[in-house]
């Protein structure tokens, strides 16, 4: 079993992130699930959403402390939060960042990657705060947990029509930033 | 059985619209759950035909498919919290007047403080109303439950409201895959409500009246009897719901690694799903632990307790609700269950999960390997946090 914890602030779709690369999974053939935990429901207020990705039926109702892969959607929160809380060793963290980011500490073995979502869903969505869907693109090419395919489904089957295939576009460019730049940082603090 | 990847509220309510309900009602603010909010837009699109009545308080909702469901039709509602508080009155009626009312409660916290997330008090509060409470573990089973829930409130032996509990958050508001059944064979399963007696200008009867003291009594004896019937007609309904499905849901009591468990992790809803979880990673420790989960809650299946845990050493009962000045409503349960027998296993309550508080898989690790608990033990009460007035 896989888990995610993504960062982000009320508002922002980070629970339609989850819920996106849980169906994805389920596209292909995973068994998922995707859950919010919600501070008190203001938006801005920072915001946690998580998913879970297994071969097997998922029983595991916790929030994700251990996550093998996190995804920060807002870099705002890094000031204030230990978004690599709790991270395996070995894992990713994928920031949404014009910028590599240095101001992620990592405890163990991991890599973190940088992607300009919001830059990508400014040009794409016509709205910067819709960076969601191109992180899961940048997590694609990244972890190789989902297909960029099956990312592009999801996203097309929740949003019919022209908001569901800016934003496939917004998920496929992140994917090739991704691949086409050299991993950024790697650490192992310890 | 095909599954689809969908929200719980959107799962709870397809299978609400495949029962056929012919009034809906609901008080559409917070407290409120997505369920009839995915109702009304269905009723709305003329997909499901019904009518949704939409009222100024849970108590005017709760009163509406009351009424409804008088008249011989099949009702449903949903709420949650202080919302299911409010109903609290109408449900003794709904009871008293036997009429087989189908609603879901989402689980969460009850004020004050305020607070929105998770636990089960709500429910736990209106325990003694008469009305058949049932808990689910995931999203599929607050589907299945609920299609059952209409077979057992309408069938004549019973003729009382079931109550189906999802834990708020965990389950409803997840995305997780569910099967949600075919119009067919859910007809084929849950025939068109056959009202005992309704609300007819014809053929006029009165219901709720006047019971003095040489009757009264006699009224609260046969919705016990009607619950005690129901303890029967749960496993039937399950077994019916098998045989047509092909999916094993319901029934009162499951039982998980208990063949030779000596410490058994009990309780009610999703947490069970976790606990099953941490006793496979015990028992690769070499812990003997299992899991009891309780599906009915009301009636109180305590034959079918005795039958599971029986042979266990130790029982901690995690449950998400307390009796404030007791222990654990659950816990206090399962010690009656067992009350006089010997040997009975020590039975320990364990409040856990108030206010939607994680219940980690290392905290039920420690729970189950420490000797003594206090009672009830407070799961993860905070050392850091100052508790005014109270002495550490």
């Amino acid at each position: 079993m896989k888990e995610i914890r993504i960062h982000a602030r009320a508002g922002q779709g980070a629970i339609t992130a989850a819920l996106l690369l849980a169906s994805a999974a389920f596209l292909e053939g995973k068994y998922s699930l995707a859950f919010p935990h919600f501070g008190a429901e203001r938006t801005g207020a920072p915001m946690n959403a998580y998913a879970r990705l297994s071969d097997a039926p998922i029983r595991l109702r916790t929030q994700v402390r251990r996550p093998d892969y996190v995804l920060v959607q807002d870099p705002t929160l890094i000031a204030s939060q230990d978004v690599a809380e709790g991270l395996k060793d070995g894992g990713i963290i994928v920031v949404n960042s014009d910028h590599p980011r240095h101001d992620i500490r990592l405890k163990g073995k991991g890599q973190i990657f940088h992607v300009p979502a919001a830059r990508i869903a400014q040009e794409e969505l016509g709205r910067a705060d819709r960076a969601n869907a191109p992180l899961l693109g940048a997590f694609a090419a990244a972890t190789g947990e989902v297909k960029l395919e099956s990312l592009q489904k999801a996203v097309r089957s929740r949003f019919p029509g022209p908001a569901g295939e800016a934003n496939a576009r917004a998920i496929q460019r992140a994917y090739e930033f991704i691949k086409n730049h050299a991993l950024v940082a790697e650490g192992d603090t310890r | 059985m095909t599954q689809r990847f969908i929200q719980g509220f959107r799962a709870v309510a397809e299978a609400t619209a495949l029962s056929r309900p012919q009034v809906l009602s609901a008080y559409p603010i917070t407290p409120q759950t997505g369920i009839v909010e995915e109702l009304a837009q269905m009723v709305a699109d003329g997909t499901l035909k019904a009518e949704f009545v939409n009222v100024e308080s849970e108590h005017s909702a709760a009163s509406v498919v009351l009424g409804a469901s008088a008249t011989g039709v099949r009702v449903y509602t949903a709420t949650t919290s202080q919302g299911l508080l409010l109903m609290n009155e109408v449900l003794y009626n709904i009871a008293g007047m036997r009429l087989p009312v189908v609603l879901t409660c989402v689980n969460r916290a009850v004020s004050a403080p305020i607070n929105i997330w998770n636990d089960q008090q709500d429910s736990i509060s209106v325990r003694d109303a008469g009305i058949l409470q049932l808990y689910a573990e995931n999203n599929q089973e607050g589907v299945d439950l609920l299609i059952q829930a209409y077979r057992i409130a309408e069938d004549h032996r019973i003729l009382l409201p079931v109550m189906v509990c999802m834990d708020g958050y965990i389950l409803p508001h997840a995305y997780e895959p569910v099967d949600i059944p075919s119009q067919e064979a859910v007809d084929s399963f849950l025939p068109a409500y056959d009202p005992l007696y309704r609300l007819d200008p014809d053929n006029p009867v009165s219901m709720g009246a006047l019971a003095e003291p040489d009757k009264y009594l006699e009224t609260r004896y046969m919705i016990h009897k009607a619950m005690e019937s129901a303890l029967k007609l749960i496993p039937q309904v399950a077994a019916q719901f098998q045989a047509t499905f092909g999916r094993a849901t319901g029934g009162l009591v499951e039982s998980y690694r208990m063949e030779d468990a000596e410490v058994a992790l009990v309780t009610m809803g999703s947490l069970a799903a976790t606990l099953k979880e941490t006793a496979d990673e015990l028992r690769a420790e070499g812990r003997k632990v299992g899991v009891v989960r309780l599906i009915a809650y009301r009636p109180f299946p305590a034959q079918e307790l005795r039958r599971t845990l029986g042979k266990a050493r130790r029982a901690l009962v995690l449950e998400k609700a307390i009796s404030l000045g007791s222990e654990g409503p659950l816990a206090l349960e399962v010690k009656a269950a067992f009350h006089g027998l010997s040997p009975a296993p020590a039975i320990a309550s364990c409040v856990a999960g108030l206010g939607g508080r994680d219940i980690p898989v290392e905290t039920i690790k420690r729970l189950a390997s420490q000797p003594s608990l206090a009672s009830p033990e407070f799961v993860d009460l905070r050392a850091d946090v100052e508790l005014e007035g109270v002495e550490r």
